[in-house]
């Protein structure tokens, strides 16, 4: 490699436009302009010393920072374009995507589903969009950071005529005395600078820290998403929905059986003008029924034992808890959270075995709808079979009852009723409101008597190992973002040179906040503070 | 405590009123200085400005202590809340840069803002049991900090356009300034129409067919302009809507906007007639002192200062909340998206700055553009596009 040797005695990287030690200006173009582009000091970076190999190509193509802007630009458009209609996840289920998008929106929604935009943010271009924004983010920090690490480690207090000459803020003076330089000196240390003398020539320098801040920043992003694709691995991520009844107990799905809840009750409950703070009257009456309060009581228990089929189950119980929104259930790495709610269920339904003549009730039956007997023996001889269950019953397209779901929206029954009169039994199916006999002349029905509900509570139970890794990456975000924007890299530069005293003065940002803390060093030093080269040449 | 809450809330709006036209003072009155223009009049305004903050803090307070829970959990406690905070972020800026020429620009639109915020629903809500959670005052008020700081930058940048754009002739810029104009007078339509038929007591209903091809009511409190689908007035001598809309449009929601939007153009043309130039061109002799590069400093500082602001509570605090009520910390919701959209347009801005050395004009239109996007986030999203986030009450 052709290093590039100064006049200074330092040894530059190929590529170097500002001698990272004394500050000469090694590239003819630069020089000719007034003032220099400070902008990771002039150092050598990669993408501007190389284009040969393919690797350079892509290197230099993702360190660009116009690449990363419009990623960033087009990123942001297509996240536009996915909220114009609601996602997927947030259509109802009551029928298909696709029906669903062109019922509801005709033409536009049904080019808006052909496009995929109804899945937009799992679409493979988005997340080639997000990745791509990913190596952006740690090949244009690399770029930079090294080069300019570089540099700010080997500046040294005597810096080039050239180079202090073509900085924004600059002065000369004529030879200021100890005494104005003494008092300089106290003030610039008295405002936290960190100062370095060559030869009576003085560098102060402050929060150079700062000019981390962007590559802390990066870091944590890459952080941020590296967690967010790990979640992708088998065993970091669950997301089951439990749907679970008052009195039931159930596996907790994703626990691979190593937990198990009991709904003991679910509640829910609403405002109520006469109850609750008199403040939400006017509220209430506008808007109706306010939902308060969503909850499931519920007991975990942990499984012991093997598991082994056939076992019985051992559960030993780990605690009582009360689910409600925004407070889950925690246990492990696991999380359980109220999400949704069905109220007042059918969980058994009664009914008597009547004489349909003298209306004569011979026994009750209570039928379990989740999971009914078969048999049914009441008093005197008389007996009830259920030959065939429908919880959720309809009739299929040919005419045949049958069930859409295990879920007892409908329950509908093939009663078999044996009588010591029809010793043979008679058959009845019996739906809600509705009875069909087989001819029509049975003496016998089952009469609808009752019914009990219990609620039911959805529970959604969630482990995420990624968490700790985002949050990580936004911590480190948010150090990096502070870190940079809230404080700024300071340097003022004083060297004596043939009888003058030739001063400059840099910041990254805030160059108004610069001027003005200038001003109040330089201030009964006796020495004029540096001048905006940029402002007296607008005027000028 | 409910009433008292809301007199604090006129008092603040009042003396915002006040403060701006004192602010108008300072810079009009000969003795500003080209920079550091402090006067009389100027500090007067300052005064004022930070009275009615403290009274508009006390209304804050006061409803908090009413309600029980933070006032910011609908539109109206909101928009308020950020309108406060952009008073606030103004007050932590006046102070290290003495400008009143902000005060100037900054004031009219946290008044405009406290005002739209005032033509919702202003009761005190109980709160919904996704919202019981502290995360409500600390999110919601650490993102509405954050943008009312970006705010800032939007109100430096118009000063810096009304300067640096050349009026004498008419170009795409003296263009879009005025769209600029006509949108915030827009909004100034919007609220003077709707308070002129909240007070006549306005009220048409229409039976109309929804999407779902349900009938279903609708109560319109300005004429209608135009008409849900299949709609039948029947509220008796109100108007009759010109056309119909097709059901998958919200059609009382889209009659505001044209009566806002048209409104807006009347009291747009009638200002620019009585001025007899456009709007940013008369408005152009109150910037003509400052200093261009000093409001292009404050217009980037904000951005510094307020992008680290609304990333912790738009975006950090939001998946933290997110996580514990709604079980994921992002889920891709119309706000949350939106919300992520700011968060992008400002690092680009950013980028764009300090590598591309977009300063000046270039960096003043961007703020200008972040901060329709922050107010399409507020507005539109909340009322347009349907989510998780449509507390609009």
């Amino acid at each position: 490699m052709n290093e590039v040797k100064c006049e200074c005695g330092h040894v530059n990287p190929h590529g170097t436009v500002i001698c990272e030690s004394c500050g000469k200006v090694l590239e003819d173009s630069a020089t000719k302009r007034k003032l220099l582009d400070m902008r990771y000091e002039g150092s050598a970076r990669r993408s501007q010393t190389y284009n040969k190999t393919l690797v350079d190509k892509i290197w230099n193509f993702f360190s660009s920072v116009k690449v990363g802007v419009t990623l960033i630009v087009v990123t942001l458009i297509a996240s536009s374009v996915g909220t114009i209609l609601p996602q997927e996840m947030y259509i109802p289920q009551t029928m298909t995507p696709a029906e669903y998008y062109e019922d509801q929106y005709g033409w536009f929604g049904k080019l808006y589903y052909d496009l995929g935009f109804n899945n937009l943010y799992s679409s493979w271009w988005y997340l080639l969009l997000i990745a791509s924004i990913g190596v952006s983010l740690v090949i244009c920090s690399l770029d930079r950071v090294v080069p300019l690490y570089r540099a700010l480690k080997n500046q040294r207090v005597e810096r080039h005529e050239g180079f202090l000459k073509r900085q924004r803020l600059f002065g000369l003076a004529d030879s200021p005395d100890e005494n104005s330089m003494r008092q300089l000196e106290e003030n610039l240390k008295s405002k936290k600078y960190h100062i370095r003398k060559e030869n009576g020539s003085i560098l102060a320098e402050k929060n150079r820290f700062s000019r981390w801040g962007p590559y802390v920043n990066h870091i944590g992003l890459i952080i941020f998403l590296i967690g967010g694709m790990l979640r992708f691995v088998p065993g970091m991520y669950v997301d089951e929905l439990l749907w679970i009844r008052e009195g039931e107990t159930k596996a907790i799905p994703g626990t691979d059986g190593k937990y198990y809840l009991k709904n003991n009750k679910f509640i829910m409950q609403t405002y109520d003008k006469e109850k609750d703070d008199e403040v939400f009257g006017a509220a209430l009456d506008r808007a109706g029924t306010v939902a308060k309060n969503y909850q499931s009581n519920v007991t975990l228990y942990e499984r012991k034992g093997t598991g082994v089929a056939g076992e019985s189950l051992d559960l030993k119980k780990v605690k009582h808890e009360k689910i409600r929104v925004n407070q889950p259930l925690k246990m492990d790495n696991y999380a359980l959270y109220q999400v949704d709610y069905k109220l007042d269920e059918l969980s058994k339904m009664h009914l008597a075995l009547q004489n349909k003549k003298t209306g004569e009730e011979l026994g009750t039956i209570k039928v379990n709808l989740y999971n009914p007997d078969t048999h049914y023996k009441l008093k005197n001889g008389y007996s009830v079979e259920i030959k065939s269950y429908f919880p959720d019953f309809e009739f299929d397209e040919n005419s045949k009852p049958t069930t859409k779901s295990k879920v007892p929206n409908n329950p509908a029954f093939v009663f078999k009723m044996v009588t010591p009169d029809k010793p043979e039994g008679e058959v009845s199916f019996v739906a809600i409101r509705q009875t069909i006999e087989a001819d029509g002349d049975n003496t016998y029905k089952m009469a609808f008597k009752g019914v009990e509900t219990k609620n039911v509570a959805a529970l959604t139970v969630r482990k995420d190992l990624t968490l700790w890794i985002l949050g990580l990456g936004g911590l480190i975000f948010m150090v990096g973002v502070i870190q940079g924007a809230y404080w700024n890299h300071r340097r003022l530069w004083v060297r004596f040179m043939d009888e003058k005293a030739i001063i400059a003065g840099h910041t990254n940002k805030n160059w108004y906040g610069l001027k003005r803390e200038l001003e109040s060093v330089f201030k009964e030093t006796g020495i004029q503070a540096p001048v905006d080269q940029l402002e007296s040449g607008k005027k000028g | 405590m409910a009433a008292l809450s809301s007199n604090l809330l006129y008092i603040a709006f009042i003396l915002y009123l006040v403060a701006t036209m004192f602010f108008g003072g300072a810079i009009k009155s000969k003795k500003s200085a080209e920079k550091n223009g402090s006067n009389k009049f100027a500090n007067l305004a300052i005064m004022i400005t930070i009275l009615g903050f403290m009274s508009q803090l006390g209304f804050f307070i006061t409803r908090w202590i009413a309600a029980g829970h933070a006032p910011v959990s609908n539109l109206f406690e909101f928009t308020t809340f950020f309108g406060m905070a952009l008073v606030g972020a103004f007050i932590a800026i006046y102070f290290i840069y003495k400008a009143p020429l902000l005060g100037l620009f900054t004031m009219p639109v946290a008044i405009l803002i406290i005002a739209y915020a005032a033509m919702f629903p202003r009761d005190i809500s109980p709160l919904i049991p996704a919202l019981q959670s502290d995360w409500l005052h600390i999110h919601v008020t650490t993102a509405a900090i954050g943008e009312a700081i970006l705010a800032i930058s939007f109100a430096a940048g118009l000063i810096y356009l009304l300067k640096v754009v050349d009026q004498t002739k008419k170009s795409r810029s003296t263009f879009w300034l005025e769209v600029v104009m006509y949108g915030l007078i827009s909004t100034l339509g919007f609220v003077a129409v709707s308070t002129a038929f909240s007070l006549s007591d306005y009220k048409a209903g229409f039976q109309y067919i929804d999407k779902n091809g349900q009938e279903a009511k609708v109560e319109y409190n300005l004429p209608a302009l135009v008409g849900p689908n299949e709609g039948n007035l029947i509220t008796k001598d109100k108007l009759e809507p010109v056309v119909s809309t097709p059901a998958i449009i919200n059609a009382k929601k889209l009659n505001t906007v044209l009566w806002s939007l048209g409104a807006g153009l009347a009291l747009y043309w009638l200002i620019r007639l009585m001025m007899r130039k456009r709007i940013s061109a008369s408005l152009k002799p109150y910037v003509k002192n400052i200093n261009l590069d000093f409001v292009d400093e404050i217009s980037y500082r904000s951005v510094l200062v307020g992008f680290p602001v609304f990333t912790l509570g738009a975006l950090i605090f939001a998946m933290i909340w997110a996580q514990v009520a709604w079980t994921r910390f992002w889920g891709w919701d119309p706000k949350e998206v939106w919300a992520l959209i700011t968060w992008l347009f400002y690092a680009a801005f950013l980028h764009l700055r300090l590598s591309k050395g977009w300063h000046g004009e270039k960096s003043a239109w961007l703020a200008v553009i972040g901060f329709v996007i922050i107010m399409f986030n507020l507005v539109a999203v909340n009322l347009v596009i349907s989510g998780l986030h449509s507390y609009a009450g």
